[in-house]
């Protein structure tokens, strides 16, 4: 049995908890590698982190991106949308297809 | 071709043909899962696209609504009221193959049916902005899950699919032709020999007449 975590400052993921969802505040950068780490090699089916948070472990990420667990999806944080999201999504086009003939 | 060392004989030729058929069979079959990948894989960007932009509007609102619940209650209460939430959502991890890309399917399960566990506080001191933010937040949950499934499906086709497309480019711009050139070669070494061989042969033959008949002190 999986959990699902959300990970980001505390301002953006907050609401989260009252879902049902385990919510990791974190405010540094390397408290935040250091729990991604932990939460993908832990029960973590999914794990939602803040495109902010994301932009700064992209490293990390990118080792979990060819595994089928866990799932590391960005969500736009309490300070705006940053399009990191739709930018990874067409990122996945131009790999597959070489180049990103979809959204351009 | 002159790179390699190949020797030109029968049994290389016959294990060069069969080399050549059996790229020739795994070319056409990676491309058909190239292409089958692909259109599956063109499919299912699109729903994700569609899911993402509608998460990312909904998170967004659900912020702005969470700012004014903040603005209008002090900080001890806010987190108080979400210390302790009554909902827990369980996952189910499932895996679904398609063309041999394992991709999840995720199932959720919370700990209570009641829809409204998601509010973990009594409502005596916090506001009803907070309700409405809760709320907005938890509608766009189903579609968070399902662009978590369908983002990292995604993933994982868009690197299978750029694997499959290597092989292909390796097996139709490298080995193919390179076995096609090494048949070739030996083809003509073969009957190289062969012509060198009979020529040899009518050389002995004229010869050996030549010293049964004397044919040129009779002329």
């Amino acid at each position: 049995m999986y959990r699902i975590a959300v990970l980001g400052d505390y301002d953006s993921i907050y609401g989260f908890a009252a879902l049902g969802l385990n919510t990791f505040p974190v405010s540094t950068h390397e408290e935040a590698g250091e729990m991604l780490r932990r939460l993908a090699g832990g029960k973590y089916g999914i794990i939602y982190i803040t495109e902010a948070l994301a932009a700064e472990l992209e490293h990390e990420i990118e080792k979990y991106k060819e595994q089928v667990i866990p799932a590391i999806i960005q969500i736009p944080g309490v300070s705006g949308n940053t399009g990191a999201g739709v930018v990874s999504v067409k990122k996945s086009v131009e790999q597959a297809v070489g180049s990103d003939i979809l959204f351009s | 071709m002159a790179s390699k060392q190949i020797t030109p004989t029968r049994m290389e030729l016959t294990k060069t043909k069969r080399k050549l058929v059996t790229a020739r069979r795994g070319h056409k079959l990676l491309k058909d899962k190239r292409d089958e990948l692909m259109r599956q894989f063109l499919e299912l960007v699109k729903e994700n696209m569609a899911l993402r932009q509608k998460v990312e509007a909904g998170i967004q609102s659900a912020n702005k609504n969470f700012v004014i619940a903040k603005a209008g209650m002090d900080e001890a209460t806010l987190n108080t009221a979400l210390m302790a939430p009554k909902q827990e959502v369980n996952l189910e991890v499932d895996q679904r193959n398609v063309m041999s890309v394992n991709i999840p399917v995720f199932d959720t399960k919370t700990r209570t049916a009641d829809a409204n566990d998601i509010y973990s506080y009594g409502f005596a001191f916090t506001s009803s902005d907070l309700d409405g933010a809760v709320k907005s937040l938890a509608d766009i949950l189903p579609d968070m899950l399902k662009l978590a499934e369908t983002e990292k499906a995604c993933q994982l086709m868009a690197a299978e699919i750029e694997k499959t497309r290597r092989r292909v480019n390796a097996l139709e711009h490298v080995t193919i032709p390179e076995a096609q050139e090494t048949i070739k070669y030996i083809t003509m070494k073969l009957d190289e020999n062969e012509r060198s061989s009979q020529i040899r042969l009518m050389k002995v033959k004229d010869m050996m007449l030549e010293e049964a008949h004397r044919y040129s002190e009779r002329a």
